[in-house]
């Protein structure tokens, strides 16, 4: 089960994934990007299943591409997250996509956060996380969350997350995946 | 686990003199865990008009938005604002159009028509119950009816109704596992709307 967590800092907005990749008993990958950039102020961090992770992923980045291209206008990040919402609030109950997301992002309104089930439950958060990882990291993110984080009391949050995963959580993973958002784009950290 | 308390919630409202009041928990939640102490289940939709949403959380920002939608277009094409009792059908018939797909959500409308206080409440379906005197929804419904019962009278005077409204949605929702995490409560008169925060234990 795919871990995913984030939270917001001083003037950027931090996504972590891990990188494996599942099947039955067996695991095909330990190296997969689960974070997708859109434009190149967003990044929507996914977990759930691959199939409609990458689908879907590919979908709403195309869609929001085509839509700047139809009408010059760039979404911003709340405005792309609600969009999100809507076509996952549709496919609930049409086809649905089991795909739980965490965009984050850096606009206008600063940096940003938002929460996204398969559902189609929005929330903008300041720290948030899916999967089984977030019963293990939701602890730590409370605690050592604050308001205005800097970019390296970030990573080392980030860090004490991941080593709590991989410590306690029962499947082994390996690798995680870490990108930021500044007001100067999007970082691999 | 219902899908009706999957992300948990209470919302309570109240009849006064000239005046109502609507007030819910902030939690959202996905069963034990809880994601957000933020999340909005009471939205204004016209200046006399309010809409309390329990249930299923997705199903309550898309049905929403659909009754916005809809109240919108009615403006558009009448020209003039719409009727607190008008507003009541029509979350009722919007609800029945879903009735073989419906949106989980227990909706209360409350509303002022010419000063006097109108409250319906509904099931997932938009079978109406007009109440003379308070209606709860959510996970913690049951648990807020008793602390209701008691404290109503009838012509609570406006600052009165918003502390009771406060001191019901606490004690109620401190009771329910699934509700709670701060409160909001929306003070509806014939002059304005007063917003009050409710701070909890764990806000």
């Amino acid at each position: 089960m795919d871990t995913v967590f984030g939270f917001v800092g001083k003037d950027f907005a931090l996504v972590a994934t891990d990188c494996g990749v599942a099947y039955s008993i067996m695991r095909f990958s330990d190296t997969e990007d689960k974070i997708m950039a859109v434009d190149d102020n967003k990044l929507f961090a996914m977990g759930g299943e691959i199939g409609d992770r990458l689908n879907f992923g590919e979908y709403i980045q195309k869609n929001i591409h085509l839509y700047t291209f139809r009408t010059g206008i760039k979404l911003n990040v709340r405005e792309a997250a609600n969009y999100t919402r809507s076509e996952l609030a549709y496919a609930i109950r049409n086809g649905p996509y089991q795909v739980n997301l965490l965009i984050g992002g850096f606009d206008e309104e600063g940096p940003s956060l938002y929460w996204l089930d398969y559902l189609g439950t929005l929330q903008k958060l300041t720290r948030g996380a899916h999967g089984y990882g977030a019963y293990f990291v939701s602890g730590l993110l409370d605690n050592w969350f604050k308001p205005d984080l800097t970019l390296d009391e970030g990573i080392e949050l980030v860090k004490k997350c991941i080593n709590e995963v991989q410590t306690r959580f029962l499947m082994s993973q390996k690798n995680f995946v870490v990108k930021i958002v500044t007001k100067d784009g999007i970082r691999v950290i | 686990m219902s899908i009706f308390d999957y992300n948990g919630g209470g919302i309570v409202a109240m009849k006064g003199k000239n005046c109502i009041a609507i007030g819910a928990d902030r939690r959202l939640g996905q069963q034990m865990k809880t994601v957000s102490t933020n999340f909005k289940k009471i939205f204004r939709m016209q200046d006399n008009i309010l809409l309390g949403l329990g249930g299923l959380a997705t199903d309550i920002e898309t049905f929403s938005a659909e009754m916005e939608y809809k109240l919108n277009l009615y403006n558009l094409r009448e020209n003039r604002k719409l009727k607190p009792t008008a507003f009541v059908s029509l979350v009722s018939s919007t609800l029945y159009e879903h009735r073989w797909g419906p949106y989980f959500v227990s909706p209360i409308v409350v509303g002022l028509q010419d000063g006097t206080p109108v409250i319906s409440t509904y099931d997932s379906i938009g079978c109406t119950t007009d109440t003379e005197n308070f209606a709860v929804a959510g996970t913690a419904g049951e648990l807020l009816y008793g602390l209701c019962e008691t404290y109503y009278r009838e012509d609570i005077p406006a600052e009165e109704l918003v502390e009771i409204i406060g001191q019901i949605l606490l004690a109620g929702c401190d009771r329910d596992a699934l509700a709670g995490w701060g409160g909001v409560v929306y003070l509806l008169t014939t002059d304005n709307l007063h917003i009050r925060e409710l701070k909890t234990k764990q806000t």
